[in-house]
């Protein structure tokens, strides 16, 4: 990629603040100020629109190797640039499994190839995400990929003795696993979250608990083994309590949020859409407010979008036969906006923080989350806040339509995003 | 083109209007032709995804003494066994001219899927352990036919309600039509949030069944054990079978349901079954009155009579 | 009681047969029913939900009187067998009640208010046959208003009254709508448009079109 081009982004509100002039030259913000000289640099006309650092996603599934026809890296990370994103972290729950330096290489290189943004491949804790065998974690941190995130993401590592051993084993790399926290037995059968909505539609029940549960032993056996413990897309407001709880104990736990369970609410499953089925299940309106509430109050460290495309055919079916998961690269800043800082809960630095310094820094992304001052990579997202869109599935950039948003009204448009000072979006149109 | 997906979807007047009309046509099965020409021309598909050979052949007898062109799809031996999806077959039945679908389904919300798929009125006849309204509606039949009323009458269901199709819809479609129900079961039989349903819920069957008009019992499967949802089937039969003893206690003119298949010596002994005061026999024959009731309804005229 | 609700609205609508009238009219029918079928041992009346079925008791009371013996008579709803069913959404089903006697070899008096189309009447013929098997099927009316769209005709009228397609013809009656009288109006939009679903207003419409 030539990085020739010198480009004079004019007039951004960086973070949300007064109006500046961004210079990004040679992959680097090389000035920043007022009124800064545009000679030899392509101008960005950016008056009006916020600037943050390029956001990072911890939690994506980009369906390569092994279902592409859902997603591929190189779909899945255009979908992420048009999403202000310049960093993703995939899931392991390819085909095969990225449970060995071998396929975690090829992710990451498939990623490199796209050059949209970059794309961190998050390890298999277990073999072939069995819940068995620890998989080979040494040999995925010390391969090209340098892996530091390891989840069975899908899976709950439920076993507690496995589930120590992970937590100690990647002590030595200063790893980190991300659990899906779904107690196995509690979640037999579960089609949405359970409670008034699921017992009068007759479908069966996620309850809270087996989140809950799994969450609560992991903090005791972060705690107990001195290691570092994330928890995937938490959904309830007793999981906010229990994180809030372990953190005060001094549990090193960080926690995200997904865009769509600070929005949305199980109630969306009487229409037995499947469009709504995803795991965790949409919970009720408490949830969504404890949630809000705890991304504001740093309870819950950061959001991720757990972008999870899937084929027409896996949606247009019965609900119970339907898969789960929702795209999301593309609607998150959006969501945030309406579910945060529009309700008054979060400004633009806090945005910034908790879709970008922090999901970096959990994911040992270097290079990213950095602050937007002169000397750091030009990793910038240019967001219209007053923009407004209805969500168009059809219009999506994943290969993959399954947004739950279709057809709603939502503030904001991701204007461009900058990897390394090149624009991977210009004028809202992927490059 | 409306449809019968819940039994909640049924105000008073219309709930009402089924049964006055099932009364009317019940009448048709003792005549010497037992055929309307009503639904001449229509064309009915039966697309059973479960089996169910009572509930098939009551909707093909109700469709055909209705003179409706009846096409019997199961998902046996046909394209859905070859793996084709509920839309498929939905865009198949749509280019044969269906005008009624009347599916069962394993899947809860199956019907309602189907609803967006098809142009013809699609009729729930069991989704998953969602809904079963035409059940309800024959239930309610029979009770109104046994005790001359539904207002007021106080309705008892015991067995397995967290898997019951049959007592969601009977709990929906009594409250509409003015029946007290009391859900009698073992705590882990009951959904978490009964709390809130529109009934009263009991884990004692002895204290409910003297309060009682009209006591229906559930089928029970004795695999449930296997889930521990009770200790073994012994012991759910102690607890909460009928047998003759609990039969006594009973009120004199209280009647006994059972919406069938019956595991006799599980939820109800063979001598509570099959005394005349066990309405098992009728509820078969009022399905078939019910059912061409609800066609006739649906199908019967430019647009529903019922869910306008 | 939509009949009720346009005769009282005092729109052009004119009584052209008050009770007492329609009571000699009934007397009249009565009397020849018994002279046509001598003596009336094998008759059953029949009629017509809604406004046939009290004209057919009043007509077994009068015969009743006469030959001091009981006549059956019951109610035959022939919603079922109408030819514009998928004109209008589904209706509400009036009452059949065959008497005990049943209708095999009985001389079946089909008996409505009013004489229109002749539909009606074919669909009660149709109703009949899937009943069983009348010696002989006749028809009184208390009004034909001509304009048959079929070849059938009444063997009993109380009183023929020409009239325009453009008119209603709107028979009350006692047990219905508290008063006896037919009425003459400007038409009303058909069975099949808005407002038009309940039996009881069907009565009203002439020959249940």
């Amino acid at each position: 990629m030539s990085q020739t081009t010198t480009y004079l982004i004019r007039g951004a509100r960086v973070l949300g603040g007064e109006p500046a002039d961004i210079l990004v030259r040679d992959g680097i913000i090389a000035d920043l100020g007022p009124d800064l000289s545009a000679e030899g640099a392509e101008i960005v006309e950016a008056a009006g629109l916020v600037a943050l650092p390029g956001l990072v996603d911890i939690h994506v599934h980009l369906r390569e190797p092994g279902r592409e026809d859902a997603e591929t890296v190189a779909s899945g990370s255009r979908a992420a640039a048009m999403g202000g994103f310049t960093a993703v972290c995939t899931m392991a729950n390819t085909d095969p499994v990225a449970d060995t330096a071998g396929v975690v290489e090829q992710v990451w290189r498939l990623g490199r190839e796209a050059g949209y943004c970059d794309v961190q491949p998050i390890g298999a804790v277990t073999k072939g995400l069995g819940g068995e065998r620890l998989a080979e974690l040494g040999a995925m941190a010390d391969s090209a990929a340098r892996v530091r995130m390891f989840s069975d993401d899908g899976m709950c590592v439920s076993d507690a003795l496995l589930m120590r051993r992970a937590l100690e084993y990647v002590k030595a790399f200063d790893g980190v696993v991300a659990q899906h926290a779904q107690e196995p037995r509690l979640t037999e059968h579960a089609q949405m979250n359970e409670g008034e909505v699921s017992d009068r539609l007759g479908l069966g029940g996620w309850p809270a608990v087996a989140e809950e549960a799994i969450i609560a032993r992991d903090c005791l056996l972060a705690e107990h083994v001195g290691s570092r413990l994330h928890i995937c897309h938490v959904s309830t407001k007793g999981s906010v309590q229990i994180i809030r709880w372990a953190k005060s104990r001094g549990c090193d736990v960080t926690a995200e949020v997904t865009p769509h369970h600070l929005l949305l609410t199980d109630e969306l499953a009487e229409s037995y859409d499947p469009i709504y089925k995803v795991n965790p299940p949409l919970r009720t309106a408490e949830d969504v407010q404890a949630l809000r509430e705890a991304l504001a109050d740093g309870t819950i460290d950061c959001v991720a979008t757990d972008h999870a495309p899937h084929p027409v055919e896996a949606k247009e079916t019965e609900w119970a036969n339907a898969a789960m998961g929702m795209i999301g690269l593309e609607t998150a800043l959006s969501v945030v906006q309406h579910a945060m800082v529009d309700t008054g809960l979060l400004d633009w630095a806090g945005v910034a923080e908790r879709m970008s310094a922090i999901p970096a820094r959990i994911g040992r992304l270097a290079g990213h989350g950095r602050p937007l001052v002169i000397g750091e990579p030009a990793n910038i997202t240019l967001y219209d806040t007053a923009a407004e869109r209805v969500v168009d599935a059809a219009s999506m950039v994943s290969k993959s339509a399954n947004t739950p948003y279709r057809g709603m009204r939502l503030p904001g448009r991701v204007a461009a995003t900058f990897l390394r000072g090149i624009p991977t979006v210009l004028d809202g149109k992927v490059q | 083109m409306r449809h019968l997906l819940s039994a909640g979807d049924l105000s008073l007047d219309e709930a009402t209007l089924v049964l006055d009309t099932a009364k009317e046509l019940a009448q048709v099965g003792g005549r010497s032709v037992k055929k309307l020409p009503t639904l001449r021309g229509r064309t009915v598909v039966n697309l059973f995804y479960e089996d169910s050979t009572r509930t098939r052949i009551s909707f093909e007898a109700a469709a055909k003494r209705m003179s409706a062109d009846v096409i019997n799809f199961s998902a046996k031996g046909s394209s859905v066994s070859k793996g084709e999806s509920l839309k498929d077959t939905a865009l198949t039945l749509q280019a044969m001219g269906a005008d009624g679908v009347v599916i069962r389904h394993g899947a809860s919300g199956a019907a309602r899927r189907l609803s967006n798929w098809v142009d013809g009125a699609v009729l729930n006849a069991g989704d998953g352990t969602h809904e079963h309204p035409t059940q309800a509606l024959l239930d309610a039949y029979t009770m109104r036919e046994r005790m001359g009323r539904l207002d007021g009458l106080r309705v008892a269901i015991v067995g397995d309600i967290l898997h019951s199709r049959v007592a969601r819809s009977n709990v929906l479609l009594l409250r509409t039509l003015g029946a007290h129900v009391t859900l009698v079961a073992p705590p882990t039989l009951l959904p978490v949030s009964v709390a809130g349903w529109p009934c009263e819920v009991s884990y004692d069957l002895d204290e409910v069944l003297p309060k009682s008009d009209v006591v229906m019992m559930l089928r029970v499967q004795a695999e449930r054990m296997n889930d521990a949802f009770f200790p073994s089937a012994r012991e759910y039969t102690r607890r909460y079978g009928l047998d003759g003893d609990r039969f006594a206690q009973l009120p004199e003119h209280a009647v006994v349901m059972h919406p069938g298949p019956m595991i006799r010596g599980m939820e109800i002994s063979a001598e509570v079954a099959d005394s005349p005061r066990s309405t098992i026999v009728e509820q078969v024959t009022n399905g078939v009155s019910v059912r061409m009731a609800v066609l006739y309804l649906l199908l019967g005229g430019s647009e529903s009579g019922i869910g306008n | 009681m939509h009949a009720q609700k346009h005769a009282d609205d005092g729109d052009e609508s004119r009584a052209v047969l008050e009770g007492p009238e329609i009571d000699r009219a009934l007397t009249r029918i009565a009397h020849e029913v018994l002279e046509r079928t001598k003596g009336g041992a094998d008759v059953t009346l029949l009629g017509i939900p809604s406004g046939g079925v009290p004209l057919a008791q009043r007509l077994a009371e009068r015969i009743e009187r006469v030959e001091d013996r009981p006549v059956p008579w019951g109610s035959l709803d022939i919603t079922m067998y109408r030819d514009d069913l998928r004109l209008a959404p589904a209706r509400a089903l009036g009452r059949t009640e065959i008497p005990p006697e049943g209708i095999d070899g009985r001389t079946i008096v089909l008996v409505d208010d009013v004489l229109f189309s002749g539909r009606t009447v074919r669909a009660a013929l149709d109703a009949l046959g899937d009943l069983g098997r009348p010696r002989a099927v006749q028809l009184a009316t208390l009004v034909d208003r001509g304009h048959r769209e079929l070849p059938i005709r009444a063997d009993y009228v109380g009183k023929n009254l020409p009239t325009s397609v453009r008119e209603s013809v709107t028979v009350l009656l006692k047990e219905i709508d508290g008063r006896d009288a037919v009425l003459i109006g400007p038409a009303k939009p058909r069975a099949g448009h808005a407002g038009d679903t309940t039996v009881q207003s069907t009565h009203a419409e002439g020959d249940n079109r």
